[in-house]
This record gives C-alpha cells, structure tokens and sequence, in this order.
C-alpha cells in the first residue's frame, strides 16, 4: 500500500476562493445569454382563495413582454409532482403544478407567468394583470387544523394530517411509573428561512434544433434536477444537461423542486429561448422553504440519582398546503423524534409526531433537519432535571452521556451508533471554556445585577447517509456519488466527481485527498464539479455527506489510477510494480524513494508514443469508481456546545458574549475548512435562537418577508467561537471521515437557551420558545 | 425616455444611455458586465452590492445610475486590479473569510473604507463597520480576523490571529 502523502489532515487554502476575492465568480444569477428572456409573476396576496377572474390581456400587450403564462396555457406541459415517499407510511400531499389554477393555497403562490425583455418590464406588467380571488378561511395554526370542521388546507387530501407515527419502547409506561423524578415542558419553535444571500436563480435554455435542454440552475443537488426535469417534461435524460456554477449559499433550500424553476423550464421548452427567473429577496421570503415550526410537549422520567429512564415527546410540526418534493416536508420531523434523547444511555422512549397543512409557505430540510429541536427539547429538560436534583449541567450530563466503551450502541429510537466521544467531549469543553472560572464570574456579577449565564448542550449529528434515507421510499435521489479520475498527457490530475461545490470547499478536500493517492499536490489536481455532462452521477451535497462519501469516492478512484500508472509504469521500466510507488510526481523506487520516471514522461509516452509500449500493454490513464456506504445506515457524529450570554432584565435584550463546541467528524480532512463550517453553523444555529423568525398574523399573511424586516444574525451581535476536536474515524470506509456541515447548527441554539435560562433562574423566570426575543423575556420575567 | 450619462468606472470613461429607474447596480452589471457587484435585497439592508462612489462605499442598488452621472465608481473588478486591496485579500485567502463568495465584494469595500478611515480597529469596531454586511456562510469571525489581520501588517505589526 502507498502511504499516505498527508496532504490529508492539512489547512489547505481553497484555490476557487481566489475568483471570489477578485470579483470573478461565476454566479446564476450573472448569465446572460443571446435572446434571453426574464420571468416575473404574479402571485396569491391571500393565503386562501378561489380565482373568480383572471385576465392577462393587457398585461400580454404591455411594453417588451414576450408571452404571459397562466395554469391553462402552461401547466399541460408538466406532470404534476407529489412529495410523498412509501416509507412514510400513510403519508399524503396534494399535487402540485406550476402555476394557481383555481385555487390559491398561500400568500405568494404563483398565478401568472411573465416574460419580457427586462425583470423590470415583466414586473411592470405583473402590474396589469387583472386578478380577483374569492377569499376563503385559510388554515393558518396547526393546532386548529385539526380540530374536527376546520376545512381543508389543499385539494387532494382527506384530512389535514399529513403524516402521523409512533415510536414506542415496551416498557415506557413503567419507566415513567418508577421514575424517581419528572421534569416536563412545552416547547415552540418558530419558522425561519434560509435567506442565502443569492437568491434562487435559474437560466433554462432549450433548443429546439437539438432537442437539448441546458438548465444553469444555482442548486446544491444537479444530478436530482437533471432527473426531475427530464420525468416531469417528458424528455429523454441525456437530453437535459443541469449545470450548477457558483452557488450563492444553499444550506438545504436549494434542493427543493420549486414552482417557479419548473415555470422556467416550461417556458423555455415552450419558447425555444434562453428563460432566466431570479427571485428578488421578497418572493424569496414567501416561496423558498422555510424551516422549523414546531410545538413540542415532552416530558423526562429519572432516577433519584439523576439517570435518564425514558423521554416521552409529541411534536407538532406545521408545513405549508403540501408536502415538498421530492424529499417530502415529513424528513424533519421525522428526525426531531429519532434525535431526542440520542447522546443518553436512555433505555426508553415514546415519540409521537404530527405533520400539518397549513395554507402557509411550505416547510423542509434546511440545514441540520430536525437537530436543533431534539437538542433544545432535550437539553432543556437535562437541565431543568439537574436543577430538581440540584446537579451541576456538567455532572448530570457525565452520568448520563454514553460512555466512550460502550460501543457500538443501538438508541432507544433506533439509531446505530459505531463509536461516538461524547465523554471525552464533556470533558474537553469543561477544560476549553474554564468553567469553574465563568461561574464565579457568574456569581460575583450578579450580586451587581448582571445576569449571565452558562448553556451547554451534547448532540449527535447525522451523516453520510446511505440509500435507506431516500432511496428506499421509492425518490429517484442518489445515496452514491461518483468520480472519474485522470491523468493528463502532461501528466497532470483531473477529477471529475458528483459531489458539489457551495463554498464549504469540496473541491479543496477532493483535492487533498486524490493528491495524496497519485503522489502529487493539490495544486496538481483540477477539480470539476456541478454539470451532469461532465461529472458522472451522484448525490451531490445534503446531509453532510460530500467528505465522507464524496471523498472515499475521491479516494478509491485515485487508488484506482494508482493501480494502472503502476501497472504500466512497471511494463515501461520492466520492473516489477510490486515495488514502484507514486511520489513527487513521479514513479519512485518503493525502497529507495529514487525517481523511476515522472507522471509527466508516462503521460507523455501513454498518450503520444503508445507504439513503444509493450504489446498488450492497457495506455488508459482514466480511472472512474462509484461508492456508495454500506456499513452502518449513517455515520454519527457527535460533539458538544457551550453558549455563555448576558440578558438585560430591563430590555430583554440578550448578548452572545461567547460559543465553544467540541466536535468529532471522525478523521478531519482539511483543519481550516472544517472549523468554518462549524463557525457558520452555529451562527446559523444561533439566528434563529435569537432573531429569525418568519412572522404570520391570523389570515395567513407573513408581515416580515423583507430584509429590512426579518432579522438575520449580523456581525456585530454575533460571538466569537472557539472550537476543539476530538477524532473518531468511522471504520466503515477507508477515508475514516464523517460530515461536519450541520453540527454547528444542531446544537447552538440549544446551549443558547440553556444559557439564557441559566441567567434568569435566580429570578424564577424561565423561557421555551425561540426566538428569544427581548419581548418574549421580558414575557418570562413577568415585566409585560 | 432614455438619459445620457458620463461617468468614470475603474479608470474608464463610460458613457451609456439608461432610464432613468436603472440602479447603478443595474448599471453596472447588466449594461458593463461588472458582475463583481452583487444583489442580495435591493433595498440597502445586505451589502452584497457596496462600490466605491467618489472614494465611498454606497450601495449600488441605492443610487441611481444618472445619480452617478459625472462620479467616479469604483467596483471589485478595478479594485482588485489596481492592487490596492492585494493584502486584505490574500488575508481573507488565508483566514477562509469567504465561502460563497456572494456576500465578498461588499465585505473588502467595508473593510478597506474601514482600514482608511481607522487604521487600528478593535474587533468590536471591526463587527460595527461590517453592520451592513450579511454574510450567511461564515459566521464572520473569520472576516474580522482577515481584517484585523490586514490592521496589523499594514500598521507594521505582525499579521499572526490571536
């Protein structure tokens, strides 16, 4: 085996950053092609209605407007999409199609379509379109939704209830019955959005000539569009290319089939012209998903010693009129029940979940789907149980975290744990943050009517999924990813691989990782990604999933090549290969390190000069491999946060004054890059903890959907944070990494409110929603 | 009705003819290809589309393009090329003060009006100059660090993050 060059476990700077910091990236939403038109639309001002008039003509004369669409002339071209999967069982969903065409179900559902030589133009005719609605009650609380009588958030379903299960231990009744202690609380968490600072975008070319379809459409997951596109418009899939350039932040909300994207396609299938749609930042507020809206009631049984016996959980989520395609709005929910409790050695368990319709903007997977809300709930109910048994946070986790013996470990809803650290976390944290020091500070500041607090909270994070996550429930959505590695006639590295590029830096760890196969460095390796004519099939980027496998798909297909260069290289020389290596970039001496002959001159001879090869001798220098995880159904991280912050009683404002994590991704490919992508999760984490909130009044309006007026997390209110790692390499492949993109956000908000209730404790006031909004503790602490 | 303008854009004399509701966003990218400015809201809240205006930082989606009639803008592009800028970029390259890039251009146009304005920034005075940058992928502790950074070499000290 060749030893590993270690540019593995190094802080590599990411090469395409450059573009970037010289004003050269390559943005969607910068396209501009020959003859390209631009979409606007007209959309539902009521959550709730019936289109009693619809007419476009003077919209479709008005100034440099090319066609206007509405449901009748349009939706025909596309089969309509339903986002449900077989193994939700009982699920259901209306189906769904481009455009309203008697009923609007949302504030901000598109009616009309139009296109015109400007965004400005077909703006301006929005304007002209004449459109009556009938208003009818929306279904705006979850809650109500279900209360017998209430009517139907969308055609297609026979109730409100999207989705309902159960998980259940045999023995939680009698866990509760011989619990020493029971803590108890209700939870709510409110909806927020993604706000990726790009927009979505989306530039759909047809050829008519050809029969091509070129999609520019700024997307975490091309290879999924390339699908969809081609089922739902009826064309052959080699006949539709995606291509993904520069993402402008994606975090989960750009996998979603949207109406406004299949509208372009149509479009552009219908027109036989570039059609390009960029949402402006007030459409994006009433039609990407938002995430979250959750009601938990939970309640934790205990031993007199303080060891956890058993949770029981109900979670009300609320989700839009439909479920979204093609991973469903259920996948959320469906996580926060399987997450509760999970770092616990906790034998038993009752969850129950109840999914929604609601005529809202629909809800799914945003980055850590489902993690904050087990973790809050969780680590909430921790600590109001160690203030019962008056037990410091620290020691009420250390009887009751798993021990790091005590592996592998099945959970009590059903997750399998390989090896996870969560003691030796507990303990680095404790060390990192000095918390014997911070709580004397606590202490000595509030005899000065300073009230700080500590919050921490352990968590365990999902990753590298395997099939059993989408694919078994019948959604046509890859769990392996592919890479064709080669080496050029200049002897050079190309690797073409499916897992994609949003600013975490993919292509920097491909890098690393095939540099360290071929004996050359990652500035030797080109890196393609994001175009399904050039990159073979994958799943591309969700659930954390492009290190781990991504990189052991970058990983088998360089030991591949590897293989072949030796291989030929041993026929060049007449040497045996058993005793060549890869160095330096070039064939070296496995003993000796003595260069044999570069990558360059094999390159060179394969490629120019195969007539001197021996006979029989196999030139090819390109090596493709596809993997997908076959081990353990996911790889589990794990880690743990503390969050340290101040709270005016006066205002109810709260300062973040600090955030540490511990963290194990397993084996850590690129230092730098891991730890940002910690840092922005938690920030990411903490937005919502604190500020994000998409805000509906009773008829279903959201009165907050602009920039100016929905709070994000700006630099100025965030903290510093301070990060340590702990390394458990997953045995279930070669490379030995897990994924690291959600574990910031999995727990941050958590420690939060555990901090921000750590500092309202001595005055018996205690806060369970987020955001923790100054209003909401001044709520808590009786001032309002 | 279209308005002829003259202005100075990265050193060049450009003249165009626009309406007169055409941003200098708009301007900028969709009539001289300067895609460096981004948009992120369109109504001054995100800074993904601050340039420089006479030396200033302002946001493009802001000012009218025939507001900038007789002005020199500056964008990423001419700063970037100018090599005035080098230094804060290759410490935002280290520090991996970017991910999507989206949010980038109007991070350096805040930084390097902060670093003329005030050589020496605390971090906390750092956080404040960037109160009307949203940046989703970093958390921007990675950016104050490059700025800080980019105080202190420039100042003579050592460039090492603390």
């Amino acid at each position: 085996m060749i030893p590993s060059k270690n540019h593995i476990g190094q802080s590599h700077r990411r090469k395409n950053a450059l573009r970037h910091l010289a004003g050269r990236g390559r943005f969607v939403t910068d396209l501009a092609l020959p003859r390209m038109v631009h979409a606007a639309f007209v959309r539902s001002p009521m959550a709730k209605g019936n289109i009693v008039e619809l007419d476009v003509s003077e919209a479709a004369v008005a100034s440099g407007v090319v066609r206007v669409f509405t449901a009748e002339t349009l939706n025909h071209s596309c089969v309509p999409w339903t986002g449900t999967l077989d193994h939700f069982a009982g699920m259901q969903s209306g189906a769904q199609n481009m455009l309203a065409s008697s009923e609007v179900l949302w504030v901000g559902h598109p009616v009309v379509m139009i296109l015109a030589h400007s965004r400005a133009e077909a703006e301006d005719a929005c304007e002209l379109v004449m459109l009556d609605i009938e208003d009818e009650d929306a279904v705006v609380d979850g809650d109500a939704a279900l209360v017998k009588g209430t009517p139907l958030a969308a055609e297609g379903i026979n109730s409100n209830m999207c989705f309902q299960t159960l998980l259940e231990t045999p023995d939680l009744d009698d866990a509760f019955a011989r619990a020493a202690h029971v803590v108890e609380g209700k939870f709510t968490f409110g909806r927020h959005t993604a706000v990726t600072l790009e927009p979505r975008a989306i530039v759909a070319d047809f050829d008519p000539s050809t029969g091509q379809l070129d999609v520019h459409h700024g997307t975490q997951t091309p290879y999924q569009f390339q699908d969809v596109y081609a089922r739902h418009f009826g064309l052959s899939e080699g006949r539709v290319r995606v291509i993904a350039p520069d993402i402008g932040g994606s975090f989960g909300m750009k996998l979603h089939v949207y109406h406004e994207e299949m509208a372009a396609v149509a479009a552009s299938l219908m027109l036989g012209r570039p059609v390009r749609f960029v949402a402006d930042r007030l459409e994006s507020f009433v039609s990407d998903i938002h995430a979250r809206d959750h009601r938990v009631t939970a309640r934790m049984a205990l031993d007199a010693e303080g060891g956890i016996l058993a949770m029981d959980v109900d979670d009300m989520t609320q989700i839009g009129a439909f479920s979204s395609y093609p991973r469903t709005s259920v996948a959320e929910g469906n996580q926060v029940i399987r997450l509760m409790g999970a770092p616990y050695q906790m034998p038993d368990y009752r969850g129950r979940l109840s999914v929604v319709f609601q005529n809202k903007v629909q809800t799914s997977q945003y980055r850590a789907v489902g993690h904050p809300i087990a973790c809050a709930v969780t680590e909430a109910l921790v600590d109001r149980a160690a203030e019962l048994l008056d037990l410091d946070p620290f020691e009420i986790r250390r009887r009751n975290l798993l021990a790091d013996d005590a592996y592998p470990h099945v959970s009590a809803t059903g997750y399998q744990f390989e090896k996870l650290s969560h003691q030796a976390s507990l303990d680095k944290l404790h060390q990192m943050m000095g918390y014997e020091a911070l709580r004397a500070e606590q202490t000595a500041l509030r005899k000065q009517g300073i009230y700080r607090g500590i919050g921490i909270a352990p968590f365990v994070e999902i990753t590298n999924p395997g099939a059993s996550f989408y694919g078994v429930g019948g959604a046509r959505i890859s769990a392996q990813d592919g890479a064709v590695i080669r080496l050029t006639p200049a002897g050079d590295v190309h690797c073409a691989i499916s897992v994609t590029e949003q600013g975490q830096g993919t292509e920097t760890i491909i890098a690393q990782i095939v540099a360290d196969q071929l004996g050359v460095t990652p500035d030797q390796v080109k890196v393609t990604t994001g175009d399904t004519d050039n990159t073979p099939s994958g799943g591309a980027t969700w659930a954390c999933r492009g290190a781990g496998i991504g990189g052991e798909t970058a990983l088998r297909a360089g030991r591949k090549l590897q293989m072949q260069i030796l291989t030929l290289a041993g026929e060049i020389l007449q040497a045996d290969q058993q005793h060549l290596a890869l160095a330096s970039g070039a064939v070296v001496d496995k003993t000796t390190g003595q260069e044999r002959i570069t990558l360059a001159e094999i390159g060179r001879i394969a490629t120019y000069r195969p007539d001197t090869l021996p006979k029989g001798s196999d030139n090819s220098l390109t090596a493709a491999q596809h993997f997908a995880p076959t081990g353990y159904p996911f790889d589990f991280t794990n880690g743990i946060q503390a969050s340290h912050v101040e709270v005016d009683i006066e205002t109810g404002v709260t300062r973040l004054l600090k955030h540490w994590v511990v963290e194990d991704c397993g084996r850590i490919i690129n230092p730098l890059l891991v730890d940002e992508q910690i840092r922005g999760g938690v920030v990411q984490g903490l937005g919502p903890a604190v500020f994000e909130e998409c805000l509906y009044d009773d008829m279903g309006q959201m009165t907050n959907a602009s920039l100016a007026d929905y709070l994000v997390p700006m630099a100025g209110e965030m903290p510093d944070i301070e990060i340590a790692h702990i390394e458990t390499p997953t045995l279930d492949t070669i490379l030995g990494a897990k994924g690291v993109g959600e574990a910031g956000t999995a727990a941050a908000g958590a420690a939060a409110m555990n901090a921000v209730n750590d500092a309202l404790r001595p005055l018996g006031a205690r806060i369970s929603q987020t955001p923790m909004t100054p209003l909401r503790i001044l709520t808590a602490l009786g001032h309002v | 009705m279209k308005t002829d303008i003259t202005l100075t854009v990265n050193g060049d004399a450009v003249r165009e003819a626009v309406e007169p509701r055409t941003s200098l966003a708009d301007l900028l990218r969709d009539n001289l290809q300067l895609t460096g400015t981004h948009l992120g809201c369109e109504m001054g809240a995100c800074g993904a589309c601050l340039v420089m205006l006479d030396g200033a930082p302002v946001h493009a989606c802001l000012v009218l393009a025939v507001q900038a009639s007789g002005h020199k803008v500056e964008t990423i592009e001419g700063l970037n090329e100018s090599g005035l800028i080098k230094d804060l970029q290759e410490r935002f390259h280290d520090r991996n003060a970017l991910q999507c890039g989206f949010c980038t251009n109007g991070m350096l146009m805040s930084a390097q009006a902060l670093l003329s304005e005030n050589p020496m920034p605390s971090r906390p005075e750092i956080r404040e100059a960037l109160s009307g940058n949203y940046c989703r992928c970093t958390g921007y502790e990675s950016i104050v660090d490059a700025i800080s950074a980019t105080a202190k070499m420039r100042s003579g000290q050592t460039g090492e993050v603390s």
